[in-house]
């Protein structure tokens, strides 16, 4: 069988895989939030001020909240199969939509996220390795304690402080400009603009964690015998770091970059609130203090599936990047 | 003949407050056109130092050649500059090293690092270096070579990958050739076949060979010139001949001394009381399949292994790699669980015990390990490792102390040895109190896996005459696998032979040595280095 047709099966048979992943996912995170105080009536009925029981017990069962736990429950995963995540009392919606809705800016602010973190990372790393214990690597190593030690949404205060207020550079907040009507090449423009300072933020902690994963990994590998190998061949020390080093010690970072994307999507939420960005962190966040479940619950599910993906993918990376991996 | 190089008054600096000054000092070695110079030496002698100091790959700054030169064809290599080295590497002066499976990029296949010399070093079109390189891999006598061209090293056997770093390093058809213990990670089989393309090639180019080693046998096979170096110096050099029959230097003379004989010493009558009996010891490993199918890859390690041990006597477990000779070793001591046979120590039955049954049997059988670095815990001292077993089994502190501090005396250690730790001491003496530990608990049998393959060959000696004479004065059985046949000579009573998880043959050691019945055990006997050469063998042994 051809490599790339291995690849397929796999890539089929872990998707196959995922379901009853994601089934755990959803029945476990159900029975979490059950363990929640209140629900989405207590909310409501605290923010009307006046509700008699009689009216609370109404609502209840117009809800469905009367039901013993394993009806809701399979209530619930029926709908789930059917792709149906319920609706959203608080926001008057169906789920999906304004899950879909908000899942896109989370997705543009999580990848340019990742590949800034990454991308510096790898090329902080080595340039800090590779000049071991010159200012370059004090340099580096200085700034990626001092951002790793950094509370994300001090970061993102002091940037907009910084950047939007004095200096004008850059929106404080948003993902567009609404009023503006931008649409085709100036709408990506505009909103590449409002991403600059969420995606700094977000990614300085992470690109810190990268660098010095990097850096050390450059190190151990340097110190292997392949790479004395390479010396006695006549390879330049630029060849050695860029084709022999280089590879090898990519494996942990993609190991790690793919574990973080989950604690990705929770960090967001800091940063979202900071930049009053409309992504499902600031929606999940919303949901919790509304008792909203059913949207809680849309909102775990698709982060899980989110993670589950992920995964599947960086595993696909490494096996192009190692080719001791075999995708079987 | 022409001098390829001459090193002459080589001084290698080691970091300053270190143990040592120099690796090397004033060391003298001329290097012949189409010869094959040995460096012999042990550990610590310098000999991978002196070999790394003409290639300029001393690790710097720290190590560095601090005096003397380095003449290759009339250019003093230790003071050419980087980028002229960096000439010289790959094209004039090659190199192979001791491992293969870690001297190899794990994910670049080997085409294109035998592809990296040529496009370093010459100016050629990529379908010419593409058949050069096939024609390297031919010349190395891999099996397809079409096909090893896409391979990456895992895909290949240690035997392979030492190929394929010998068609990488001749690809430029080099003036000298570095070999740094270019065999020792090898079974005795594959070293063999290594060694004689090593010689083929060296005659059919004309090479200067500069071969390092700790191993007689090697040289003794393949040297044209001998070196022998301790601690830095070289102290003689000669013909293969003159140095391996007639050594002048009281060092030379210990060192071949100590090379274990072939002959295997004379037959000790046999005990009649059995301790140990294997029956047909199953042990697979399979991998891959899992949760969702799949088809799992199994390896049998043990087939039906069966075999017995009397009282008093040493059994060697001989084989080489995936032999399945450590899989037996673990599955007796119960660190691995055997599938299906029986392992009847007296008259229980050890395979089927669980965790709690078996504690009270642990202590009768205990294990010594290979690596005497990492298989004593570095945190703890070293008395308390000993003492640790004793008082497990109920021992009081003072008791354990008291055994603690007999039996380090028994190893041959000073008792000073009970406060200190494993790293304050040198590979021998861990050794020492690896044994020391295993014998804390009295135990009838002591399972040795490969105890001495880690150790210098002097040292070595030792320690086998250690495992000897504790043999004796506690009355002890033993299981010792060893990979080396000369070793397994000296030390066994009889001997099994493993091939891959079965035992192909059992019998005494005198018998096994002088009239082998499978062909296996002929070709281990066949393969064994240095026939010959040494003290006391006789024309029989060399079979």
């Amino acid at each position: 069988m051809s490599q790339s047709s291995k690849r397929i099966r796999y890539v089929l048979k872990r998707l196959l895989q995922a379901i009853p992943i994601i089934l755990a996912i959803v029945v476990l995170n159900f029975f979490l939030l059950q363990l929640a105080e209140g629900d989405a009536v207590d909310v409501l009925a605290g923010e009307a001020g006046s509700a008699t029981p009689e009216y609370m017990a109404e609502l209840r069962a117009k809800f469905g909240l009367d039901q013993p736990l394993i009806v809701q429950l399979g209530v619930y995963l029926k709908n789930v199969v059917m792709l149906d995540l319920g609706y959203s009392f608080r926001h008057e919606m169906p789920v999906s939509q304004l899950v879909f809705d908000r899942f896109i800016p989370t997705l543009i602010l999580m990848s340019s996220t990742i590949v800034i973190a990454v991308g510096f990372g790898i090329i902080l790393g080595l340039i800090a390795a590779t000049g071991l214990n010159t200012w370059r690597d004090t340099a580096i190593s200085v700034f990626a304690l001092i951002t790793y030690a950094t509370p994300l949404f001090w970061v993102g205060l002091m940037l907009i402080v910084v950047f939007s207020l004095n200096l004008g550079w850059f929106p404080t907040s948003g993902m567009e400009n609404f009023a503006m009507f931008y649409t085709g090449w100036d709408r990506v423009v505009d909103i590449a603009h409002h991403l600059v300072l969420p995606t700094i933020t977000l990614s300085l902690f992470y690109l810190a964690l990268y660098t010095r994963l990097m850096r050390a990994s450059v190190l151990e590998q340097q110190g292997e015998d392949y790479v004395t190998t390479a010396r006695a061949k006549g390879l330049t020390e630029r060849r050695i770091v860029f084709v022999h080093v280089l590879r090898n010690a990519l494996l942990p970072v993609v190991t790690m970059a793919g574990v973080q994307v989950g604690a990705l999507i929770g960090g967001s939420v800091i940063v979202e609130s900071v930049f009053a960005w409309p992504g499902l962190g600031m929606l999940a966040f919303e949901a919790l203090f509304s008792r909203d479940l059913n949207l809680l619950l849309g909102i775990f599910l698709l982060s899980a599936s989110l993670v589950v993906a992920v995964n599947l993918v960086v595993d696909i990376i490494y096996s192009l990047l190692d080719p001791r991996i075999e995708v079987s | 003949m022409t001098r390829l190089l001459d090193i002459r008054d080589l001084h290698v600096a080691l970091p300053a407050g270190g143990q040592r000054a120099h690796a090397v000092k004033a060391a003298d070695l001329h290097l012949e056109e189409n010869e094959i110079l040995c460096v012999v030496g042990e550990s610590g002698s310098g000999k991978s130092l002196t070999a790394r100091a003409v290639m300029g790959l001393l690790p710097k700054p720290h190590v560095h050649i601090s005096q003397g030169e380095v003449m290759f064809q009339g250019e003093d290599l230790a003071k050419a500059s980087e980028a002229r080295m960096r000439q010289i590497r790959g094209s004039d002066i090659s190199m192979i090293f001791q491992e293969p499976m870690t001297a190899l990029n794990p994910v670049m296949t080997i085409g294109n690092q035998i592809d990296e010399v040529f496009r370093f070093h010459e100016n050629m079109p990529g379908k010419e270096r593409r058949a050069r390189a096939l024609k390297l891999l031919e010349d190395v006598q891999l099996p397809d070579p079409e096909q090893t061209l896409d391979a990456y090293p895992h895909q290949l056997s240690g035997g392979q990958r030492q190929r394929a770093m010998i068609a990488m390093a001749l690809a430029l058809d080099p003036k000298i050739l570095i070999a740094d213990e270019p065999t020792t990670a090898l079974d005795v089989t594959t070293q063999a076949q290594v060694l004689k393309l090593i010689k083929e090639m060296q005659a059919e180019h004309g090479t200067g060979v500069l071969f390092i080693t700790h191993d007689f046998g090697v040289v003794a096979d393949i040297a044209d010139r001998v070196a022998v170096m301790q601690n830095g110096l070289v102290v003689e050099t000669g013909t293969t001949e003159e140095v391996l029959r007639n050594p002048q230097h009281p060092y030379t003379q210990g060192l071949m001394a100590a090379v274990p004989s072939l002959t295997p010493r004379a037959a000790r009558a046999r005990s009649d009381e059995s301790v140990l009996s294997v029956n047909k010891l199953v042990k697979t490993y399979s991998s891959g399949g899992g949760l969702f199918g799949g088809k799992a890859r199994v390896v049998h390690a043990a087939k039906e292994v069966t075999f017995d041990l009397a009282r008093g006597e040493t059994l060697g477990i001989v084989g080489e790699s995936g032999s399945g000779k450590s899989t037996v070793a673990r599955c007796i001591v119960r660190l691995n669980d055997a599938e299906a046979g029986e392992i009847m120590l007296g008259d229980t039955d050890l395979r089927p015990l669980g965790r709690s049954a078996m504690r009270a049997h642990r202590s009768k059988i205990q294990m010594v390990f290979q690596d005497p670095f990492a298989s004593l815990n570095p945190r703890t001292k070293v008395g308390k490792i000993i003492a640790q077993g004793p008082l497990l089994y109920g021992a009081s502190p003072e008791e354990a102390r008291a055994r603690a501090l007999e039996l380090l005396e028994i190893v041959g250690l000073d008792d000073r040895a009970y406060d200190r730790f494993p790293h304050e001491f040198s590979g021998g003496q861990r050794q020492r109190i690896g044994i020391a530990r295993a014998l804390a608990l009295e135990p009838q049998i002591l399972v040795a896996d490969e105890p001495v393959s880690a150790l210098d060959v002097s040292i070595q000696a030792q320690i086998l005459e250690l495992l000897d004479s504790i043999r004796d004065r506690m009355n002890l059985s033993m299981v010792f696998i060893t990979h080396d046949l000369r070793v397994a000579a000296q030390v066994c009573d009889r001997i099994a032979v493993m091939r891959r998880g079965e035992v192909v043959e059992i019998g005494a050691t005198e018998g096994i040595f002088a009239n082998p019945q499978h062909e296996y055990t002929r070709d281990l006997l066949s393969a064994v280095p240095g026939k010959g050469w040494f003290a006391s063998e006789t024309a029989a042994a060399a079979g």
